[in-house]
């Protein structure tokens, strides 16, 4: 662990991506700064295409074969992940930066017994089998499964999803990770066991210390896990801020219409549940100004030029002209 | 993982081969199959222990006889015991088959994971190969070799090296392929796994059922190559005994007696239908696609 106590473990700074397709040159991510503080949870939300996934890769070091060298930063405790070579991060991964899927039902080997895929996953300490047993035992009590020795036998169609998902927790922090990277990890269960895996989450995350990068597009789990947020839209983060200060006074427009589509905030009955309308914008071929522009309700004349991020409160960044106005 | 704990996860109750052998059971071709691939296994194994005679023993006054009690299946031209010459030529069968099939599933698995995982030119460059290798009729191919190098038993089994090298590398390829881009795969890479361990661990497991059906299937191929090649005098040298040979001596006696020909013809029917009946049972046990849990 780092020396210095207040430190952010992550940071992304002013991050570019982009892929070159038949199309052209497909920009997926464009300036996108985010910090990660120690031992905090920070949320990233956005629709499907935002560039979310292509942040996470990015930050592991495993972009697509297309994607054309990255600008900008990604600061791992201090070193810039971007300069290091494959093998170094190759020994990052895994080790201080672990990372838990969205599926359990894929993300583990079908044919290989749990025990198996726990053992290997220590591949890097020079411990006997009994040892790594054991630690992998340990584990998945700490992840809340129950008669854990007798789960080592079996394969992964034995499990339930729930079950599934717990071992890939346990997998992802058997190494005791700076950072733990969790995308959508509870997309794929029903919404009870979504909640266990949630506080299963957060418990874990005191005990172990780490931070943890939770993308989601579930606004409730955000703001039940995080303590901070960034909101991203066709490849930006267009606010970002503490969980309270979204939630409650969300300021870009395009997170307030993102809250107002939450059905779990909509508290009257409707038969028609609110949306965004309009697309994303093509990535390929950006219209000028803001990219919200098309599908804001409070576009303005000024929009044809790119809002900056504008600090807003103790760390609060919005990328909106108009914000501070009252909506 | 030591060579026994791989042993006691196939034999422990839901263990692949009990599963397997639970399900073989209820399905009377794929015994009959199972029993006839043994039942060859048997008999090339302890082939000195079930005649009497000498392959290669000739006896004059015993020439083109038809079937007997002393000689099971009669005699050859030069008076030799034709069962105890289809003993033999199973011993000669036996050891391509497996030598062959083991050294191309090898290199075949090799070449397939480097296609399938590498980068795109490799795999360009290697199915390449695997198409041109393929793009010759294996006859033509042989008989460019034997005139290179001469005829023997290494000759018949180099040449089917090479002729099953792109049948398995092609299907490593693809299920190598279809691996790459799963969940699990990825999930290892960004949880650090090096190639080599993913390839390994992680690839070759899930490859290896797939893997088992090809070979079990390609025996009938393999033999009758063998069986092919000797029948044109591109394979074992006279006098050792080979069902190809056998064939081709028989042939040359049709008119004098049928029998050669006639028991040489049936082991070759035997191991394709044995083989291929075992090989279809144990696909459709283990096709994840067709597997059926309960």
């Amino acid at each position: 662990m780092s020396d210095l106590p207040d430190t952010n473990v992550l940071e992304v700074d002013n991050l570019s991506v982009s892929y070159s397709t038949e199309g052209g040159e497909l920009k997926a991510l464009r300036d996108v700064s985010l910090d990660v503080p120690r031992g905090d949870i920070v949320g990233i939300v956005g629709e499907s295409g935002c560039g979310k996934s292509t942040l996470i890769s990015a930050i592991i070091g495993l972009l697509a074969p297309n994607a054309r060298p990255a600008s900008g930063a990604i600061r791992f405790r201090g070193e810039d992940l971007l300069g290091v070579n494959d093998d170094k991060m190759r020994a990052l991964r895994g080790d201080e930066i672990a990372m838990v899927f969205q599926d359990p039902m894929t993300s583990l080997n079908p044919v290989l017994t749990i025990g198996r895929q726990m053992r290997d996953i220590q591949y890097r300490l020079p411990d006997s089998k009994a040892e790594k047993n054991a630690r992998s035992i340990r584990m998945l009590q700490r992840v809340g499964i129950p008669d854990p020795e007798s789960r080592l036998h079996d394969h992964p169609h034995q499990l339930s999803g729930g079950m599934k998902q717990r071992v890939a927790i346990a997998m992802a922090l058997m190494m005791k990770p700076a950072l733990l990277i969790a995308d959508e990890p509870t997309t794929a269960l029903d919404a009870t066991l979504e909640v266990q895996i949630i506080h299963q989450l957060k418990r874990l995350q005191e005990d172990i210390g780490c931070s943890i990068l939770f993308i989601s597009h579930h606004l409730g789990v955000i703001a039940e896990l995080c303590d901070r947020v960034a909101v991203m839209y066709a490849g930006e983060v267009v606010e970002s801020g503490t969980v309270r200060e979204i939630f409650h006074a969300p300021e870009h427009p395009y997170t307030r219409m993102l809250l107002a589509c939450d059905p779990g905030a909509i508290s009257e009955r409707t038969r028609v549940l609110p949306i965004i309308r309009g697309f994303l914008p093509d990535l390929v071929d950006l219209p000028r100004g803001c990219v919200f522009r098309d599908r804001c309700d409070s576009a303005i004349e000024a929009c044809s030029d790119k809002p900056p991020l504008q600090v807003r409160g103790a760390d609060r960044l919005v990328a909106c002209h108009r914000a501070g106005e009252t909506p | 993982m030591t060579r026994f704990g791989i042993l006691e996860a196939l034999l422990r109750p839901d263990g692949l081969v009990v599963t397997t052998w639970r399900k073989l059971r209820r399905d009377p071709l794929g015994l009959l199959g199972l029993a006839i691939v043994l039942g060859i296994g048997f008999v090339t194994v302890f082939a000195p222990w079930l005649t009497s005679y000498d392959p290669n023993e000739v006896d004059v006054y015993a020439r083109l006889l038809p079937p007997s009690a002393d000689h099971l299946l009669g005699t050859d031209q030069l008076g030799r015991d034709t069962y105890t010459r289809l003993l033999y030529g199973g011993r000669v069968a036996m050891k391509v088959s497996i030598v062959a099939i083991s050294i191309a599933m090898a290199i075949g698995i090799a070449l397939g994971m480097l296609a399938g995982y590498g980068p795109r030119w490799l795999d360009r460059l290697l199915i390449t190969g695997f198409d041109t290798i393929r793009s010759f009729p294996t006859i033509m191919f042989a008989m460019a070799i034997v005139a290179l190098v001469g005829p023997s038993l290494n000759t018949v089994i180099g040449i089917i090296i090479i002729a099953s090298i792109p049948v398995y590398a092609r299907v490593v390829r693809t299920q190598t392929m279809a691996l790459r881009e799963r969940d699990f795969i990825v999930a290892e890479r960004a949880m650090g796994a090096s190639t080599r361990r993913i390839l390994f661990r992680h690839v070759m497991p899930n490859i290896a059922a797939p893997l088992f059906i090809l070979a079990s299937m390609d025996v009938p191929v393999v033999v009758g190559m063998e069986a092919g090649l000797s029948f044109l005098g591109l394979g074992v040298s006279p006098p050792t005994a080979s069902w190809g040979s056998i064939l081709n001596d028989g042939y040359s006696y049709i008119r004098n007696s049928p029998w050669p020909i006639i028991a040489g013809g049936i082991p070759l029917i035997l191991v394709t239908l044995g083989f291929t009946f075992f090989g279809e049972s144990l696909r459709d046990i283990l096709d994840p696609k067709l597997r059926r849990e309960g």
